[in-house]
């Protein structure tokens, strides 16, 4: 039964894009990956409209005080398992931003984040390679 | 025994069971398909079956304030229905001189549940982004069940006012499938479409359209409900083209029925993949003004044996 669950899981994560205040750097990247040339339907991957739908939330963006609560909020409303993927820099460390009055730091302080892939924004490549990362530490 | 074997036909063969597995196997075709023609690789064919066995596994969540029970029932009725149906359909086509009465508005209801157990799923999950998808889905019922019926009158009238189902396959193998006259074109064509928006596929995706309302009704399910809807939609993918070959085209009691149903689904896929959506008020114009009048001079045509 385990098996069977962590298989399903692994072999059609649908992804819902949660776009927490980013640049849209990131945001057009993780669309670069679902065109034809990166194709990750080869893996199952969907995007999804809905987080009641998702098995993997997709953040992006520099973490603060007016996103926190609309990003927990959308963790809460996703069925369990999921996986919590930060794309970008930003996420990670809050880049540039870091000094700025109102980011309040990474997501892992509120939240349990899987895998976080750095680069601003990361190649399509590096985001397929975390999303694998991710599925394999499942 | 009769009971087991009852029971044998709806759940296993040809009911819920077999139409499951051929149906979520076309859905990896329609996936595959459009794949290759955006010109990428596409999913591997056992994808439907994990994504069925993922949703299988997952939490359910009931959304605060729903109607718990309408909102975890809505689905299965679709379910019964396509199971029902695909009993149907098999039993008339393979013995259709059976004392198994099914009449043609038997089947025009089941496949009128479907759609029903969205509408009453979608409300139940007090959701204002369903609503509106609900809302949709019903105009856009009425739309294309106007012209569907009236082909369906034409049917009846073709086989010689037969109502029942196994009559009209007679009629057909007495005298040619129904398909090679003029109101048989027209009536593949309206009926082919009216299955396009009963499929919910794209120039008629409007109920859910994912740009605009995220998934409409299905926004609030997740685990074993959506992963029900999703096998409703595979079971309607198999059985829409089989009633289609019955009531047009000879049925499918032998093997010439293969090649047909590979044509049509061909054909569904293709206008999933070459469209843009729709909007609601512009595919009511369409079912109404254009294959409502269109289905009309096909009934007109019937009249005269044409």
């Amino acid at each position: 039964m385990a098996n069977a669950r962590l298989w399903g899981l692994k072999k059609s994560p649908w992804v819902f894009h949660v776009a927490a205040a980013s640049c849209n750097n990131c945001d057009i990247e993780i669309l670069d990956i679902l065109t034809p040339r990166w194709d990750v339907e080869r893996f199952g991957i969907v995007l999804v409209g809905s987080p009641r739908h998702a098995d993997a939330l997709l953040v992006t963006g520099v973490l603060n005080r007016k996103s926190l609560p609309r990003v927990l909020r959308v963790y809460e409303q996703t069925p369990k398992p999921c996986l919590v993927i930060g794309v970008g820099t930003c996420t990670c460390d809050c880049h540039i931003f870091t000094p700025s009055y109102n980011v309040i730091g990474p997501y892992d302080k509120y939240m349990p984040v899987d895998v976080y892939i750095p680069g601003c924004p990361p190649k399509p490549e590096a985001i397929i390679s975390g999303v694998v990362k991710a599925l394999k530490r499942l | 025994m009769s009971v087991v074997r009852i029971l044998f036909s709806f759940l296993i063969f040809p009911g819920f069971f077999f139409t499951a597995v051929v149906g979520l196997f076309l859905t990896w075709i329609d996936r595959k398909v459009t794949a290759r023609i955006h010109w990428r690789v596409g999913p591997p064919w056992y994808q439907p079956y994990a994504d069925f066995l993922k949703l299988l596994l997952k939490e359910t969540i009931i959304p605060e304030g729903s109607s718990k029970v309408l909102f975890l029932l809505a689905p299965v009725l679709g379910l019964v229905a396509m199971s029902i149906l695909a009993v149907m359909l098999f039993s008339m086509n393979f013995n259709p001189g059976g004392t198994f009465v099914g009449d043609l508005i038997v089947i025009i209801y089941l496949l009128a549940l479907p759609p029903l157990g969205i509408m009453i799923g979608g409300s139940a999950s007090k959701n204002p982004l369903a609503s509106v998808g609900v809302s949709r889905e019903m105009t856009q019922y009425f739309a294309y069940e106007l012209p569907f019926l009236i082909i369906m009158a034409s049917i009846i009238l073709k086989a010689g006012g037969a109502i029942k189902f196994g009559d009209i396959i007679l009629a057909q193998q007495a005298s040619g499938p129904f398909l090679y006259s003029i109101s048989g074109v027209i009536g593949a064509i309206v009926i082919l479409l009216s299955t396009q928006a009963k499929l919910g596929f794209v120039p008629f995706d409007i109920p859910e359209a994912e740009q605009e309302i995220m998934a409409g009704p299905y926004i609030e399910y997740s685990g074993v409900a959506l992963a029900i809807y999703k096998v409703v939609r595979a079971m309607m993918l198999f059985l829409l083209p089989l009633f289609l070959i019955s009531v047009l085209w000879g049925g499918f009691g032998n093997w010439w029925a293969i090649p047909k149903f590979l044509l049509i689904v061909v054909l569904i896929i293709l206008m999933k993949n070459t469209n843009p959506r729709v909007r609601i008020d512009q595919a009511l114009r369409f079912f109404w003004l254009g294959l409502g009048v269109l289905s009309v001079i096909g009934l007109v045509l019937a009249v005269y044996g044409l």
